[in-house]
């Protein structure tokens, strides 16, 4: 199944969150879906969101200046 | 099968918003936990941009709250509906641009709106009388239920018991022996209750909760609607207003340098937004100029960049200045001398 993709660069903490958060809403569980950034915030804080909301981290890494979280979508 | 009543917390980060939430949690209402974004919350941002701070970044402390209670989060944007508050503020300012009661008032209407979508059935904040000069007096309780119209669906756990019954505690979802009567400016009784609860590490705001309680802000902030003739502003300037020195050498513009090289690649970014200044014969910042210019005043600009370049004793230092479209000119200019730059250029 292909990715769903949320491009946060630029983006300062906690928007990063909030555009996952609001994209989370309306993706069934199980979908993937990854989140490009730029603030290294970013890294402690959509896991940190994505353990209160029932998602599942499946990867972060950096890459250049980019930092990725890969989530898989929880049951509501 | 009893219905499982439900609360939204407003979740600021702080120590009082978790108690607030903790003691009802123990009483068995379900609790979830809102926190508005309005742009100006003190949030790891300089941190995030600032090279030397980057090895370890910060926590989002709305977010550990959220985790420590074992509750969900919901982040609202807030941004847009939120510059009202920060132009017309019925109640006023605070010591700076900090519209403390409005904001209370806005973002308990906020959640009362919410409670109403979500089905949940009342509303809490750790505010606590006489904690803040500003929007937590006795006198201002009332005022914020009122003019929020959340009404006694507004319970403040950690002083209940100085107030009169709201509706949870009349209904008996919550129990009104098991609140609290905090007042005053102390954080002891806070403290013990962190104790009591376990509760260690938690964030310790020093003047609010957002940066319009700075006052280097918000002169920098005030600075701005002068210079525009309105207030208003959108989020890139209030990004910016945390970024870099800024200085205005004349009224039709302002010069925002790169402190460190953190700051200079963030502020890179803009430079599609702003004709952007950088040195060329020598290591320097990157700048940003803000304003409609005249040559005359980009060369200023330009002799300002380079007094805070490597060259700033130089006799003459080449520049760069590049405008909104990338067009770029090259300039050779003798940097300011500290005489030259007036304290009032300052921000
Ligand atoms: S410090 Fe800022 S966020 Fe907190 S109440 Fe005052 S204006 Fe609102």
């Amino acid at each position: 199944m292909s990715k769903v993709i949320v491009d946060a660069r630029r983006l300062l903490c906690p928007m990063p969150v909030i555009r996952v958060q609001d994209r989370a809403k309306e993706l069934a569980p199980g979908t993937v879906l990854e989140a490009i950034c730029t603030d290294p915030g970013a890294l402690n804080d959509i896991p940190a969101w994505c353990r209160i909301n029932g998602h599942k981290v499946l990867e972060t890494r950096s890459q250049d200046d980019e930092y990725i979280v890969v989530v898989e979508i929880g049951e509501e | 099968m009893t219905k499982q009543i439900k609360a939204v917390a407003l979740i600021s980060g702080g120590l009082d918003s978790l108690l607030a939430a903790k003691v009802i949690q123990e009483q068995g209402v379900h609790v979830e936990g809102i926190n508005f974004f309005t742009g100006f919350c003190v949030e790891g941002h300089t941190h995030a941009i600032r090279k030397k701070d980057k090895a370890k970044p910060k926590r989002n402390n709305a977010l550990w709250v959220a985790e420590q209670l074992g509750i969900k989060l919901h982040i609202i944007d807030i941004v847009e509906e939120y510059k009202q508050v920060v132009f017309n503020p019925k109640h006023g300012y605070g010591a700076n641009l900090n519209p403390c009661l409005d904001c209370k008032i806005f973002m308990v209407q906020k959640a009362k709106e919410w409670i109403a979508e979500n089905g949940f059935d009342f509303i809490i904040t750790g505010e606590v009388i006489g904690q803040r000069p500003m929007s937590q007096r006795k006198d201002t309780m009332p005022v914020v239920s009122r003019e929020s119209g959340a009404d006694e669906l507004l319970l403040r756990p950690l002083c209940a018991k100085n107030l009169p019954e709201t509706k949870p505690e009349r209904e008996g979802w919550v129990k009104r022996d098991a609140l609290h009567d905090f007042s005053g400016r102390t954080r002891k009784p806070q403290m013990a209750l962190a104790k009591q609860f376990q509760i260690e590490d938690y964030a310790q705001p020093a003047g609010g909760c957002c940066f319009l309680t700075d006052a280097q802000y918000s002169s920098k902030l005030a600075d701005l609607w002068e210079a525009r003739g309105s207030k208003q502003y959108e989020m890139d300037d209030i990004m910016l207003l945390k970024v870099g020195r800024h200085m205005r050498p004349r009224p039709n513009f302002k010069v925002i340098i790169s402190r460190e090289e953190g700051e200079g690649n963030f502020l890179q970014g803009y430079r599609k937004q702003f004709v952007s200044i950088k040195t060329t014969s020598h290591a320097g910042p990157l700048a940003l100029v803000d304003g409609e210019v005249s040559s005359d005043d980009l060369y200023l600009a330009a002799q300002l960049v380079a007094r805070y370049s490597q060259g700033k004793m130089a006799e003459q230092v080449e520049l760069e200045i590049t405008d909104r479209e990338g067009n770029v000119e090259q300039v050779a200019v003798k940097p300011l001398s500290p005489s030259e730059i007036p304290e009032e250029w300052h921000l």
